[in-house]
């Protein structure tokens, strides 16, 4: 009797293994505790006193405040630089589907902003404007690297890497212009041009923060979009055939060539778009003098490993990685550096190398693959093909 | 006259750099391993040796604070480019992503560790990321008032070294034996992960030192938060147009560093300064030589036939 039930425990056990997106879930959640531990520990190490509370504020964020209305107002900060990372995750997970690393999110997102922030302050324009103008910058280095790649065979993540560096230097000197004397921050949207600002749609009222826009749903009905043409269209079903194995799709008469311009262009679009939602949230400016990339397009691939390369796991994703980035920022700092909450970050995606590792092992723990589960045999045969890897 | 010797100081400055860097990147790909994560290691490379600059005494002889700055780079760099070797040897893990969070990593690393040190040394007071060492970086030039320093002479020796270690002696052809057909290198006795694990190992100590030298170029404190500004990947670049070869991999980074150094003495050549160019467009330069290179190098590239894949036994 007691064997019975052992076996039906162990039977349940394995039909949870082999649902791949219980596989999914656990990689992540295993990533995420390795990577706090690891931060707990270098916080006890830095100042074992205060430890417990500073890892206790980077993982409550806005719930340390000290009323309802300001935790509810620093949540709303948090959506507002949510919106932004998911739509870079979602960049670099749509490039990854077809195989492709797109690093070069951070400066697709740079020249986004770049030309945001010139239609709204050089040209006085309307948001919806500034915003096609955003997604058509980030389109048009995508399409750069994507060209480079399937013409000349240039590897994306160096010619990205190098379209970074342009781009910033390229917007910090058009930006300049527009700065009020003496800052180095551009002018506030509010001051100079309220209609490039995103409509609210009630939503600052509900969280008392001005910069709650409509960017926060944009950014979901966005990630919903592009699960479903992942899924459910022929475009979709090409650009992961192209990813699985590019000759291959091209024996079978896809376009491998087109389809990784096209692939790299809406990866651009969608890291161009996620800083057009930042900025003309009016929430922050841009800082002419920074001499560093911003770190939102290379913390979109934290986000997007995270959340298993599935669109709406980005989401939830994102969100962790921003929350733990603002609780970071708010630690006391004669304590602590605020990169602590990087530092997690940077740790988890380098975790998350090693998820394929884990749910291959927990494949083999549900025991023998049964022919019925295709998608199962797919997955194996995907982690067996991203061994034989390398496309030079 | 003046500025000419400045471009060609900076120029050397920065061609050491660049050829260190790429000479990592070209034993770890020669081996088989892609590593995109050079960027993260030159930044801990340079915390290493910022740490020894920024805390020996400057009373000491300039080779011995060179030697152990030096080791130090060597040391940091090697202990930090174990977790590529792990990930993508042991654990065969996708090497671009492990490469990129090594990237992020070193820098929020170095941030961290040298913030931690600054806050502890002032009791809460300095919370910055940088670290300064004036007295100790004199002791290295080689000519006082110049760019001229040890680093320079130390490069020219890794080079000879480098190239005849790779074409000459044993180990150099069979570490690219695994890079080009791991399967043919282990079926005659050779082991794949140890050769890997090698050119990681030995891509850790160059990039180390190259960040050490970067930090050190034309500048007697740095800020980690501002990190390499993407030399790392530069020096990839110059490895992709130097086909892997350490003797075409000098003259890239030579080509780069002339590039790069424009941008630190433009304004004091009169046909420069005439054509009025704006400082952002000389800041680009480099990046924008690169791609071109890149575009025109890339198609007919002799990249090392299996790097990028992990080595599986079973497919020999």
């Amino acid at each position: 009797m007691e064997m019975k039930n052992e076996q039906k425990h162990s039977s349940f056990f394995k039909r949870l293994l082999a649902n791949p997106g219980f596989r999914s879930f656990t990689a992540a959640l295993l990533c995420i505790l390795i990577g706090l531990l690891i931060g707990y520990i270098v916080l006890l190490i830095i100042n074992p006193a205060n430890a417990g509370e500073a890892i206790g504020t980077i993982l409550k964020n806005f719930m340390t405040r000290n009323s309802e209305r300001l935790r509810l107002k620093a949540l709303g900060n948090t959506l507002v630089k949510t919106a932004p990372l998911l739509l870079c995750s979602l960049s670099i997970l749509f490039a990854y589907k077809a195989g492709l690393f797109n690093i070069g999110a951070a400066g697709q997102y740079v020249l986004g902003a770049g030309a945001a922030l010139y239609c709204a302050l050089g040209l006085n324009l309307p948001w919806y404007v500034c915003l096609v103008a955003a997604v058509l910058a980030g389109a048009l280095l995508g399409a750069i690297s994507g060209a480079l790649k399937a013409y000349l065979n240039v590897n994306e993540v160096i010619s990205c890497i190098m379209l970074n560096w342009i781009s910033l230097y390229t917007v910090n000197s058009v930006l300049k212009d527009f700065c009020p004397v003496g800052y180095k921050d551009t002018h506030t949207l509010t001051s100079m041009n309220p209609s490039a600002v995103l409509p609210t749609l009630g939503l600052d009222g509900i969280f008392g923060n001005s910069s709650v826009t409509i960017a926060i749903p944009i950014a979901i009905i966005i990630a919903v979009a592009i699960w479903i043409i992942l899924t459910k269209t022929k475009f979709g079903y090409e650009i992961k055939a192209t990813g699985y194995n590019r000759n291959a799709a091209k024996y079978c008469g896809m376009r491998e060539k087109q389809n990784i311009i096209l692939t790299m262009v809406i990866a651009g679009s969608l890291a161009g778009l996620a800083s057009a939602l930042l900025f003309l949230s009016d929430y922050m400016q841009w800082d002419i003098n920074q001499s560093s990339i911003p770190a939102m397009g290379f913390n979109g691939i934290a986000a997007s490993f995270l959340g298993g390369l599935h669109p709406i796991g980005a989401i939830f994703s994102s969100y962790f990685i921003q929350h733990i980035t603002d609780g970071g920022s708010s630690l006391d700092t004669r304590f602590y550096p605020v990169q602590i909450a990087d530092l997690i970050s940077a740790i988890i995606i380098y975790l998350c190398g090693f998820v394929l590792f884990i749910k291959l092992k927990m494949i083999k723990a549900s025991g023998t693959i049964p022919q019925k589960r295709p998608d199962m045999a797919a997955e194996i045969k995907h982690d067996a093909d991203n061994k034989k890897g390398g496309d030079k | 006259m003046q500025q000419v010797m400045l471009l060609i100081q900076y120029t050397l400055v920065y061609a050491s750099v660049l050829t260190l860097v790429a000479l990592g990147g070209c034993y770890s790909e020669r081996s088989g391993i892609i590593n995109i994560g050079l960027e993260g290691i030159m930044v801990m490379g340079a915390l290493g040796g910022a740490l020894v600059l920024g805390h020996i005494s400057p009373e000491l002889p300039g080779i011995v604070i060179f030697l152990l700055a030096v080791l130090a780079a060597m040391v940091f760099g090697m202990i930090f480019s174990l977790l590529l070797g792990v990930a993508a040897i042991n654990f065969k893990a996708d090497q671009t992503l492990a490469g990129t969070a090594m990237n992020m990593l070193g820098l929020a690393l170095a941030i961290v560790i040298v913030k931690a040190l600054n806050i502890a040394a002032s009791g809460g007071s300095n919370n910055s990321a940088e670290i300064a060492y004036t007295a100790t970086r004199e002791k290295l030039l080689l000519a006082q008032g110049t760019e001229f320093s040890m680093f320079m002479v130390l490069t020219a020796i890794i080079l000879i070294a480098a190239y005849i270690l790779l074409y000459k002696t044993r180990f150099g052809l069979r570490l690219m034996a695994c890079g080009e057909h791991p399967q043919a290198a282990n079926s005659v006795g050779i082991s794949v992960a140890k050769m890997r694990y090698a050119g990681v190992l030995i891509s850790g100590a160059l990039g180390g030192i190259g960040g050490l030298v970067y930090i050190t170029a034309g500048v007697s404190k740095t800020n980690f938060e501002v990190g390499v500004a993407g030399f790392g990947f530069l020096a990839l670049a110059v490895m992709i147009f130097g086909q892997w070869k350490p003797h075409r991999i000098v003259l890239a980074a030579l080509l780069f560093g002339v590039f790069r150094a424009l941008a630190n003495v433009n304004s004091g050549f009169d046909f420069l300064a005439a054509l009025n160019l704006p400082q952002p467009v000389y800041n680009m330069l480099p990046y924008i030589i690169s791609l071109i290179v890149l575009a025109f190098t890339s198609k007919r590239s002799h990249a090392p036939k299996a790097e990028g894949i992990p080595y599986d036994k079973s497919t020999r």
